[in-house]
């Protein structure tokens, strides 16, 4: 069976991958790319893990085949830092340590992220809501929602 | 080695004849939030996967004459960004944003929810009530089926061979209509509905003129309950109406016992459901705001 050629984007960079009909998009970031900041926690679209953009869409990259990546614009965690500048919601991330083992992180990173480009001044409610298709077993929530919250409050006072 | 096969149809023409070659053996893929993850499970297992997201009408929403329709693939994010369709049918919006997470509400589709024909799909009663057609594209031409005619039975359809379910449509809406879904999960979020219930409601005055009942997760497939329409119509949602039609709806029920729920449990709720859904539908037309279950 021909594998199939795909072009796509990822972070901005034009990226050309072969894959089979039922690999998954996650399957392909990891095993083809290297691009192994998204995890795979349950591979049927409930855990979040390996949240990632398409074309602009918050989707589980679990749930997405690699061919329809082709013509695709995709982000993943990787694209998320600007060098070894860290995106607010990393630094708020690591300040108040809204992880522990850090397997749900870049899930949550790219879903906080999505969440803060489309509502600037969310309530604890709508956070907690957004962030319900993500899975942490170690934070209890409390602190990924409070880190969020707060990187929402700075982003709008640096933006005045 | 894997057999399967990836093609994209650009056209609704390409993606029949596509299925036709495919000899039973293709799959349709909307958003995949159920085909991706019964291929990994092994309960379903495609020869070739069509993708019909590069079909434009295929995942977009349309308004003509104040009937809307749905391409069967448009993800239920978009259904909930669009302010008009909104406006028009909220309970119908409402019951396909609270399809799982966010993440799967930018890829699943009411299509894809309809197709699936699970029992417990959120989106159907709530298509039922709004007497919403399918719209079906087959080696035979086009033809259309009112939606609650369209499941058979738990994971069944009544597509023919080649068939795909091209859009779906939502008609005109005469003044002071209005919808509303809901549904029992056990938790807040992220579940599988014990019972849901769409209620669709027209008024002239204080009285409801016209009225459709959707009944889901209570039979093998949803149910369109016209005893409790019958029972809203004519009457100013007083207890007694309410009552009859709750009536009604809980012995329309013929459910399974499950873990999400008893036989009994689902009979009573169906009814409370209903009672509580036509109160929304009827505070919508009076322009008094229900958010929906999502609050984002």
């Amino acid at each position: 069976m021909a594998k199939i050629h795909v072009n796509t984007t990822i972070n901005g960079a034009p990226t050309e991958f072969l894959c089979d009909a039922n690999q998954t998009l996650l399957d392909v970031l990891r095993d083809n790319l290297g691009l192994t900041g998204s995890k795979e926690g349950c591979g049927s679209g409930d855990c979040g893990a390996c949240s990632v953009m398409v074309d602009g869409r918050l989707v589980c990259s679990c749930l997405v085949l690699a061919p329809e990546a082709a013509g695709a614009k995709i982000e993943t965690i990787e694209g998320m830092a600007d060098g070894d500048k860290l995106h607010p919601l990393q630094k708020k991330f690591v300040e108040m340590a809204a992880l522990q083992c850090g397997i749900c992180t870049p899930g949550f990173l790219i879903a906080a992220k999505a969440l803060l480009e489309k509502h600037a001044n969310p309530t604890e409610e709508e956070v907690r809501y957004w962030l319900a298709g993500n899975l942490c077993r170690c934070t209890g929530y409390d602190k990924i929602v409070t880190a969020v919250l707060d990187v929402a409050a700075e982003m709008r006072e640096s933006a005045r | 080695m894997s057999e399967i096969q990836y093609q994209a149809a650009k056209t609704v023409k390409e993606a029949v004849k596509m299925m036709q070659a495919a000899k039973g053996k293709g799959y349709i893929l909307a958003g995949g939030t159920d085909l991706l993850v019964q291929m990994k499970s092994g309960a379903r297992n495609p020869g070739v996967i069509i993708d019909v997201k590069k079909i434009p009408e295929m995942v977009s929403v349309t308004e003509k004459k104040g009937a809307f329709t749905i391409g069967a693939a448009t993800p239920a994010a978009v259904m909930g960004e669009h302010k008009k369709l909104r406006k028009a049918w909220p309970g119908v919006v409402e019951a396909c944003n609270l399809i799982g997470s966010t993440q799967v509400q930018g890829r699943a589709s009411a299509g894809g929810n309809l197709c699936n024909a699970s029992p417990a799909a959120d989106s159907v009663p709530a298509l039922v009530a709004a007497g919403c057609i399918v719209n079906i594209a087959g080696p035979k031409g086009k033809r259309s089926v009112p939606v609650e005619k369209f499941n058979t039975g738990p994971g069944r359809t009544s597509l023919k061979p080649g068939e795909i379910v091209v859009s779906l449509t939502l008609p005109a809406r005469p003044k002071k209509s209005s919808d509303a879904y809901l549904r029992l999960i056990p938790r807040t979020e992220m579940d599988i509905a014990v019972v849901g219930v769409g209620v669709s409601l027209t008024m002239k005055g204080d009285t409801v003129a016209d009225a459709r009942v959707g009944l889901g997760a209570v039979a093998p497939t949803v149910l369109l309950v016209d005893k409790a329409a019958k029972a809203l119509v004519g009457s100013k949602l007083d207890d007694a109406a309410l009552a009859a039609a709750a009536n009604a709806c809980s012995a329309a029920c013929r459910p399974i016992d499950d873990k999400r729920g008893t036989i009994k449990y689902r009979t009573k709720i169906a009814g409370v459901l209903l009672k509580r859904a036509a109160l929304i539908a009827r505070d919508r037309i009076n322009g008094i705001e229900h958010r929906g279950h999502r609050p984002v």
